[in-house]
């Protein structure tokens, strides 16, 4: 499913900042993450965040295309970053 | 790897409630004493953890609203529907614990190392937090970079560290826009932050000013577009959404 834009319950990567240093073992918000459909990059601050799905989701800004997911399952991390081209802290 | 201190990662401490204070009908300020607190820059958060009897635990992250240097404090709202913002502002209680971690993020932050750079502060709201600690920090420094902040709230008892942000300090100019109720005598901005009240408060992209905008989603939207509009480049408009109330 796309979003056209985000909803109201979209937050952005400053919400899950605690998260990102828990996967990456370092600061994220300020990362460059480039898109692999679009291309296009920013800091992971300004990605689109659902926290409400089953797990967290990251969409770009540009595309809404995913380009993370998060789930927490038996209190590991399972991290799916196939929709990043570059990720650059 | 449970209990194995990795050097950079983020572990939950216990923290303890020293003072629980009313901001507004529903926010209060809660300040935290942490044993091995690291330090934190203004604008950064710290992320709650409520684990009920059953295990089923939950996560929140919250905006510091404390200077750097200042007891550890957080700013919190009461969401009706919400799973720890309700705990937090109607039942907590001095000498209580709570899990944290942080201090977290590093993108909307303000280090005061830049000493020149005119600051746009755009709050929706509880998202005035981070700038509270921005402002603090600011006049800890004896900074003298001068700040416009843009505050949009529901109604007056609306309005957050009212008192305090009436004694900002010199070179801090505070405009409010009330979006639900004013006073009938209210001489101030009525309705959301649009196009005209951004052009009128907002610095002229000519003097190359650096945004802070914060609320909820739907309040930083427009917000960051209008900004751009007016010749921001984006990377000069550093944004934080938060859910919940769309109240701003």
């Amino acid at each position: 499913m796309r979003h056209a834009a985000p909803d109201g319950s979209a937050l952005d990567g400053n919400a899950i900042a605690g998260l990102l240093r828990e996967v990456f073992g370092t600061e994220m918000t300020q990362a460059v993450a480039r898109c692999a459909t679009c291309g296009a990059a920013g800091p992971m601050a300004e990605t689109v965040v659902y926290g409400r799905a089953p797990g967290t989701v990251v969409r770009c800004r540009s595309c809404s295309a995913v380009l993370m997911v998060v789930v927490r399952h038996r209190q590991q991390n399972c991290v799916d970053l196939l929709g990043l081209a570059a990720l650059e802290p | 790897m449970a209990g194995t201190a990795v050097l950079g990662r983020l572990t939950w401490q216990v923290a303890t409630v020293g003072a629980v204070s009313g901001e507004t009908a529903s926010v209060r300020t809660i300040t935290l004493s942490v044993p091995d607190w690291a330090g934190h820059a203004a604008g950064q958060h710290l992320d709650v953890r409520l684990t009920a009897e059953d295990g089923y635990s939950a996560e929140r992250s919250y905006s510091i609203a404390s200077a750097p240097g200042e007891p550890l404090a957080i700013t919190v709202e009461r969401l009706d529907d919400g799973e720890v913002s309700p705990y937090l502002t109607e039942e907590l209680r001095a000498g209580d614990e709570i899990e944290i971690r942080g201090p977290i993020g590093g993108y909307f932050v303000w280090t005061g190392d830049d000493a020149v750079t005119p600051l746009l502060l755009v709050a929706g709201g509880s998202g005035v937090v981070p700038f509270r600690s921005i402002l603090r920090h600011r006049h800890n420094l004896g900074s003298e970079v001068p700040v416009r902040l843009l505050y949009s709230a529901r109604s007056l008892p609306d309005v957050i560290y009212r008192q305090e942000l009436e004694h900002a300090g010199e070179g801090v100019a505070v405009t409010y826009t009330l979006t639900r109720q004013h006073p009938p005598d209210w001489t101030g901005h009525t309705g959301r932050v649009g196009p005209a009240l951004l052009s009128a408060t907002a610095w002229p992209a000519s003097d190359g000013p650096l945004a802070y905008v914060c609320g909820p989603t739907p309040f930083v939207e427009p917000v960051a577009g209008g900004l751009v509009s007016l010749g921001y480049p984006a990377h000069r408009v550093r944004t934080e959404r938060y859910g919940g109330t769309e109240g701003s």
